[in-house]
């Protein structure tokens, strides 16, 4: 199910404009040649584009990393925070402005590490947005530091004999927090996957959390190599209220499995063997509850226009008169 | 030498009523204190209100147990209000009270100990105690009198339960209102007002509450006409004008909703949460949102989006907030995304002291942000000042698309005090967000060169896209790698503080415009500073005194004030080193925070008088500061002058 009606409020409001992909395109990106995130950015404009969101109309909110960048490279309105509070500030932007489409962008430590506390409160407040992960499980900016999500064993700058502690696993977390109304999994090397999830996260009204697994040719090349060469060692979850293996990725991925996005145990079944079963890395959506409280529709309340609230602050000052 | 002790002893030595007289006065406190959930609380508000509508000036604080549900009879148990009454508007708590109405010997005692009491003190006390069944309590009310008589109280008697037995069943819910009767017989209260009080607190109960309420009062009135030989005047002045009573915190909620701010964020924190609770209370009916965030990191961060895009939004907290806050100051300062930070200054460093009195923030919040972060920071100096900063700021931030921090602390956000009633303009409430297309080519930060502003377009507006960022970066929002850029944004975002600076006037000398002394305050120690400098000038002391509300950018020609006088100091809720120390010297001293910023801003050398008390400043202590520096000839040659 769509909630095509949300969305259609919220495109472009000008109904003669078309958008063409350049209306959405920035300065040349900087990340390294081969990076995941240059996917990840082309992705979001065909998104808008697709949608006919205006770009002034779209607030892009990031931490800092490599993924922090992302905003400067893509022509809407955007917000290069802080490590790891991307998420606080898309919250402010979508509370005070309702109409705006807001994307939070994050790296792994950004999300998970640093921004921990509000990831797993934003995932609650379920607010309207998509918040995008771009998980390379390493700290891409600060050159090579492990980070949650890094395999074990795996050497990096600060823990050269090899990470320490077995990785995090956030869809796992995220599944796991109350009031969670959408985890999806996708990589930023299947274009027409990572397509389709980004315009299931930006059609659910709530908190679309996405794990955009990508990859960092800089400093782990190796890290989702087998992935990216043997479509054998993907499994797609497919469900026409999740995604669906269009745009030819049936022919390339014959690993598939029916999941139904509102089974929220089995979701956590599934994500839960995630890392551990090394055997297959899971794409598609996880999750997905249309009927939970989304925070800004609970908390909108009627704009007052200035007489009003001169007015009524006039009647609030007389239980104080002496 | 602690300045008290050459204060003379007839500060502590007040306003004693004798026998069958009435006592006129200009200024009188009184104190009503009980066990928690007796109703001393609602008693001295009630007090407070009628003597504010009756022409008084009043300054009331709370008496906050230490304990959230502490044991009953026991000294940390305390709970009540303080009222200073006056003849004139009372800006401060002032210094000892004058007498007491206590509902136990225990919470009597603890504020004895305190040392909150004029030696001289009248203590009204519940007696039953005396004659207890349980031994246990007998023992207890005889070793607190043997105590109490160490001092010089005049202790009077009364027979509280007893009489409150003769209207209700449970005098544990009513007794207070039998002691309002005794006040509003002591102060000569008007009863009309006070049984209106009584009638409105009651408004939602049954009606037969707000009779045997009303009865109490009669009771406690008729019994002190009786029994209680003295009455105690303290005329009040000709009203001038409507005028509303709450404490600073409240006018803070109201100032929020006065300025136009529609968001509002906060994780609570005392002592500011209780702009929280009222606001949370009241906002939405002007479309407002108040947001408890999951920490003050992410509060500050809710605030901020809300600013970058639309009306600048707020953000409450105290100490250990605004520390959690730093960070997203910088990016605010650096992105120059409008942002307002009301800290409600407790006693620190880390938890400090929760619910206390201090001043002890202004260094941290000028300075606290790593990197060059110009930003403004002001301090209300009154209840009035917190309602009106809330207004001044908004349009500052939005104006200089700049950080503004308001130093209120427990002192303002607590004390309760009327004044001039706010006339609220539609104008303060600020213009929706500008959602017109931008000019082609016009840059997010068009900085005017001279001045360093420039217009901020917020998300909806067609062709002002750009990435705030909080790296460096040029007019264009473009991440900046060239040095020359740096050093021009810096200017750019400093000016701002300059231009705003040419708009201020030079402070207001409270005296002389010249003398010996000049006594600098900032915040909410205003009241306790001139009242002390009134006392001081009283006894031939030439000292005067001036009260800084802007802290950044400090107000023009304090270096031309400061020339006029032998000496400056500063009296501060703050720690500073006595000069007279083990170990310190001119060289190592550190001294009160103002004093320390108006020492580096004006290089004139100023000398600090700070205590950290954990208490509002009470003018003895002011004065007899100035005293120590005025009368003592060895202090008055160490402590450098102005030349
Ligand atoms: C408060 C703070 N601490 C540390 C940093 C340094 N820092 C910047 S990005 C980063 C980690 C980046 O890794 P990740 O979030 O995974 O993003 P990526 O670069 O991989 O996209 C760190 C530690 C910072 N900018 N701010
Ligand atoms: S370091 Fe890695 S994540 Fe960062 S830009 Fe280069 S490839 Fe991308
Ligand atoms: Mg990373």
């Amino acid at each position: 199910m769509r909630t095509q009606g949300c969305s259609l409020l919220r495109r472009a409001q000008d109904q003669d404009r078309v958008l063409e992909m350049d209306d959405y395109e920035g300065p040349q990106a900087r990340w390294c040649p081969g990076c995941g995130d240059h996917s990840i950015l082309a992705a979001t404009e065909r998104l808008l584009k697709n949608e006919q969101i205006a770009p002034e109309e779209t607030v892009v909110v990031s931490g800092i990393g490599c993924s922090g960048r992302f905003p400067h490279h893509i022509d809407t309105y955007g917000f290069h925070a802080i490590h790891g509070r991307a998420l606080p500030v898309a919250t402010g932007v979508k509370l005070h402005r309702p109409d705006l489409n807001v994307f939070a962008v994050m790296g792994d430590g950004d999300c998970i590490s640093i921004g921990a506390g509000h990831w797993i409160h934003a995932t609650r407040y379920n607010a309207d947005m998509v918040a995008m992960m771009f998980d390379n499980h390493i700290y891409g900016l600060t050159k090579k530091q492990t980070s949650p999500t890094t395999p074990q064993g795996y050497a990096t700058n600060t823990q050269p004999h090899g990470t320490y502690l077995p990785p995090m696993n956030p869809l796992t977390a995220t599944l796991g927090v109350s009031n969670v109304s959408f985890v999806a999994q996708t990589a930023e090397w299947v274009p027409q996957h990572l397509n389709a999830t980004l315009e299931a996260a930006h059609h659910h009204e709530g908190f679309s959390f996405v794990r955009i697994l990508q990859r960092c040719p800089h400093y782990t090349s190796e890290m989702f190599l087998d992935a990216v060469r043997d479509p054998d060692r993907i499994e797609l979850l497919v469900h026409p209220d999740g995604v669906e293996a269009g745009g030819g990725l049936s022919e390339i991925y014959e690993h598939r499995r029916r999941h139904d996005p509102s089974d929220l145990d089995f979701a956590r079944r599934l994500a839960e063997k995630e890392g551990t079963d090394a055997e297959r890395i899971r794409l598609g959506v996880y999750y997905r509850d249309e009927s939970r409280p989304v925070y800004d529709r609970i908390r909108s309340v009627p704009r007052r226009s200035a007489e009003e609230r001169v007015q009524t602050l006039e009647e609030e000052l007389d239980r104080h008169a002496v | 030498m602690p300045p008290q002790s050459t204060t003379p002893r007839s500060a502590r030595s007040t306003s004693v009523p004798t026998e069958g007289e009435t006592l006129r006065t200009d200024h009188h406190t009184v104190e009503v204190v009980s066990d928690s959930g007796e109703g001393a609380q609602t008693c001295g508000r009630i007090f407070g209100t009628v003597s504010a509508r009756m022409g008084n000036g009043v300054w009331s604080v709370e008496i906050i147990p230490a304990e959230i549900e502490p044991p009953a009879r026991t000294p940390a148990g305390a709970s009540g209000n303080r009222i200073r009454l006056g003849s004139e508007e009372v800006t401060n708590w002032g210094d000892y009270s004058d007498l007491v109405v206590a509902f136990n010997e225990q919470v009597l005692l603890s504020r004895h100990r305190l040392g909150v009491l004029a030696d001289d003190a009248t203590i009204l006390i519940e007696e039953m105690w005396a004659e207890d069944d349980d031994e246990e309590v007998r023992e207890a009310w005889d070793a607190a009198m043997e105590e109490l008589a160490q001092a010089d109280y005049r202790i009077i008697r009364v027979p509280m339960e007893e009489e409150c037995l003769e209207v209700v069943e449970d005098p544990r819910k009513g007794k207070n209102m039998f002691v309002l009767g005794l006040l509003a017989h002591l102060y000569e209260r008007d009863t009309d007002l006070i049984e209106d009080a009584i009638t409105r607190k009651f408004a939602h109960k049954a009606d037969a509450i707000t009779e045997s309420n009303i009865a109490l009062l009669h009771r406690g009135l008729d019994w002190a006409e009786e029994n209680l030989p003295f009455r105690i005047e303290v005329p009040p002045t000709a009203d001038e004008g409507e005028k509303v009573v709450m404490n600073g915190n409240q006018a803070v909620a109201l100032g929020t909703v006065a300025a136009g701010f529609e968001l509002a964020s906060m994780y609570p924190i005392t002592p500011a949460s209780s702009i929280s609770h009222y606001l949370g209370r009241i906002f939405e009916d002007y479309g407002g949102i108040l947001h408890q965030a999951e920490d003050e990191i992410a509060a500050a961060g809710v605030a901020l989006g809300a600013s970058f895009s639309g009306k600048p939004a707020v953000t409450f907290t105290s100490g250990p907030g605004v520390a959690l806050k730093t960070e997203f100051l910088g990016l605010a300062i650096m992105t120059e995304t409008p942002l307002v930070l009301v800290d409600v200054q407790r006693g620190g460093p880390s938890t400090g002291l929760p619910t206390r009195v201090e001043q002890s923030d202004l260094l941290a919040s000028l300075y606290g942000q790593p990197g060059d972060a110009p930003h403004v920071v002001i301090a209300p100096a009154t209840i009035e000042d917190c309602f009106h900063a809330m207004v001044t700021a908004r349009r500052i931030a939005e104006t200089f698309r700049a950080v503004v921090m308001i130093l209120s602390d427990a002192n303002l956000g607590r004390g309760v005090q009327p004044f001039p009633r706010p006339e609220p303009e539609v104008a303060w409430q600020g213009s929706p967000p500008d959602q017109s297309a931008v000019p082609e080519d016009k840059p997010p930060y068009d900085w005017n060169e001279r001045t360093g502003l420039s217009q901020r377009f917020v998300p909806g507006q067609a062709g002002g896209q750009f990435s705030a960022t909080g790296l460096a970066h040029d007019e264009e929002s473009v991440v900046a790698y060239d040095y020359d850029l740096n050093q021009h944004a810096s200017e750019m975002r400093s000016r701002k503080l300059a231009v705003l600076q040419s708009t201020l006037t030079p402070p207001e000398v409270h005296g002389e415009d010249s003398g010996d002394l000049l006594v600098v305050g900032w915040g909410s120690t205003k009241g306790a500073i001139e009242e002390a400098v009134d006392r001081a000038r009283e006894e031939g002391l030439s000292v005067s005194s001036l009260h800084l509300t802007f802290l950044s950018p400090l107000p023009p020609g304090l270096g031309e004030i400061f020339g006029r006088f032998d000496r400056v100091m500063t009296a501060e809720i703050n720690y500073s080193d006595d000069p007279d120390a083990p170990y310190i010297t001119e060289e190592n001293r550190r001294r009160g925070q103002l004093a320390t910023l108006l020492r580096s801003t004006t290089l004139v050398d100023v000398d600090s008088w700070s205590r950290v008390l954990t208490e509002p400043l009470r003018p003895m202590q002011v004065h007899g500061a100035i005293r120590d520096r005025l009368l003592d000839e060895s202090r008055a040659a160490t402590t450098g002058g102005n030349g």
